[in-house]
């Protein structure tokens, strides 16, 4: 692996943090207006306890999770946090073997799946990182390459934002507005599809 | 925006400090944690803990004390506290007598609740829960996350504290918690937004003459949009909506709580009262208390929301003990 996964948390943090406002402002149109806030807090939380120095994946992925966790609140650090553990439970020492990145994925959707108990079609992250998801796996199984697999991911991940303009929110708190929420893009997709934009940009590098 | 802050990014660390420094008699802050617990601690006692995001004070931190909680957990503005924070709560207030915790519908608040609940019984502490969701603004069904806790959850507070004080096991606190749910309808409007101090801007707008009906308490927009009409009016729409979800006759016992959004002036917390009294009146029912102020707000909103509780004898007792804590004295 050349790129060291501290770099690619720290990509994740500087989109996040780049996006702030944007995320929070989705957030006010169909929730409570901290989204952006909330995440730059946990990122730039999680950097600060990491180092150049950590290399091992399964531990950075561990960190970063409980680091969401502890510091995120509401509920995306559960999700996130949940996110970042699954995929560290999986992870084989600093191996980005495509099929193992896919076991990761899995985990780490089924991870977030379980804990917000949510499926695809309710206005969610799920809505995002599923077919994302899949999009990754289809390209590895078929042989293509991790940045193939990473530029399908995130182009499908685009087409769940998109989607998630069309239905009603029937979990998390967009769900109080019921028709009103359709037309807003749910933040937490996005939020989701930024991460992925800045893994594909730093493995790029 | 213009707030009385220093810092954004410290005004719930602040908060606390100043909370406490007022309060030394009834409260204490957990050293480097958002948990703010008695300064006299009841031992022998089920332990009552709530909590939730910042922005709706005096909840939760103002009913820690003698007669309903234990120990309440901030979380940033609006924003759940995390589940390290709640294990620590927890952790401090458990006497061996079990630990109840008071959570509001939000799925943030259930997530970091029930993983902070998990970690405390992996160390053996007896830990239930209870949700609140007296929202009646929003649609209870299978496909959305249900409704929303919000000034209901001071009934809960008052009357699950009163049932532990008294000696109740975790199981008869947890009983009448869920109770006092089941019976706890209440309805809100707003007629200002209000501001963040992290976003510094206005969550929504709203016209001069325009309010929003059946909001949240965290400068979420609304069921819909209304031209603003007079106060008994108001009332009417709010009261016939939490009717519909309560079912109230002639020869009832209520309490009610008129509870300001936090930018409300008293003046008309009263006014709206006067008709909401007249209205429950009217119809045979006996008011038996009525809590008018901030009880749960949203920050800098201005608007109010509405609570009926319907009594038992039981519950009656139970709002009627005696609590003293920075927010509600009662004797």
């Amino acid at each position: 692996m050349e790129k060291t996964v501290y770099s690619y948390i720290k990509a994740m943090r500087d989109i996040i943090v780049e996006n702030k406002d944007f995320l929070t402002q989705l957030d006010a149109e169909i929730g409570d207006a901290d989204h952006g806030t909330n995440m730059a807090r946990g990122f730039n939380a999680v950097v600060e306890k990491l180092s150049e120095e950590d290399l091992d994946l399964k531990n950075v992925l561990k960190k970063a999770g409980m680091g969401l966790i502890s510091s995120v609140g509401g509920a995306s650090g559960p999700l996130y946090g949940t996110m970042f553990l699954k995929a560290a439970n999986v992870a084989v020492d600093n191996t980005m073997d495509p099929n193992v990145l896919c076991q990761m994925f899995k985990a780490a959707l089924d991870g977030v799946k379980e804990r917000g108990k949510a499926t695809k079609g309710e206005k969610t992250i799920i809505d995002a990182m599923e077919p994302a998801y899949e999009a990754f796996v289809e390209v590895i199984d078929s042989g293509g390459s991790v940045q193939q697999a990473l530029e399908k991911a995130l182009e499908a991940a685009k087409e769940g934002v998109e989607y998630t303009k069309t239905i009603i929110a029937t979990k998390g708190r967009a769900s109080y507005l019921g028709e009103r929420s359709i037309g807003h893009q749910d933040p937490g997709a996005t939020s989701f599809t930024l991460l992925l934009e800045s893994i594909l940009k730093n493995y790029m590098k | 925006m213009k707030k009385l802050i220093n810092n954004p990014e410290n005004a719930v660390n602040e908060m606390l400090e100043g909370f406490v420094k007022a309060y030394p008699q009834y409260v204490k802050r957990l050293e480097d944690l958002n948990v703010i617990v008695r300064s006299n601690p009841k031992t022998g006692k089920v332990a009552l803990v709530s909590g939730g995001g910042s922005g709706h004070e005096p909840a939760h931190a103002g009913y820690v004390g003698e007669g309903m909680l234990d120990a309440a957990v901030a979380g940033e503005v609006f924003t759940s506290p995390t589940p390290d924070q709640v294990y620590e709560a927890i952790k401090a207030v458990d006497n061996g007598k079990g630990v109840l915790l008071i959570i509001k519908n939000y799925t943030g608040d259930i997530m970091n609740f029930e993983m902070a609940s998990d970690m405390a019984k992996d160390e053996g502490i007896e830990v239930e829960q209870v949700v609140v969701n007296d929202d009646v603004a929003v649609e209870d069904s299978t496909y959305t996350t249900g409704r929303r806790g919000i000034a209901g959850t001071i009934f809960v507070h008052k009357i699950a504290g009163a049932k532990a004080e008294m000696g109740g096991s975790l199981q008869e606190v947890k009983n009448v918690a869920e109770k006092v749910i089941k019976n706890v309808k209440s309805m809100g409007m707003a007629l200002t937004s209000c501001t963040l101090p992290a976003v510094g801007k206005p969550s929504f707008t709203l016209g001069d003459n325009e309010m929003e009906i059946g909001i949240g308490i965290h400068g979420e927009p609304g069921t819909h949009r209304d031209e603003i009409k007079p106060a008994d009016e108001i009332v009417d729409e709010l009261l016939n909506k939490i009717f519909d979800n309560l079912k109230l006759d002639s020869g009832d016992e209520v309490a009610v709580m008129v509870n300001g959004m936090g930018a409300t002036p008293l003046m008309e917390l009263n006014i709206a009262n006067s008709r909401i009294n007249d209205v429950i009146v009217n119809k045979g029912i006996k008011i038996v208390r009525t809590y008018i102020g901030n009880y749960m707000t949203s920050l800098d909103m201005a608007g109010f929301s509405i609570t009926l509780l319907k009594l038992d004898d039981e519950l009656k007792e139970l709002l009627l003990y005696k609590s003293n804590t920075p927010a509600l004295v009662q004797f």
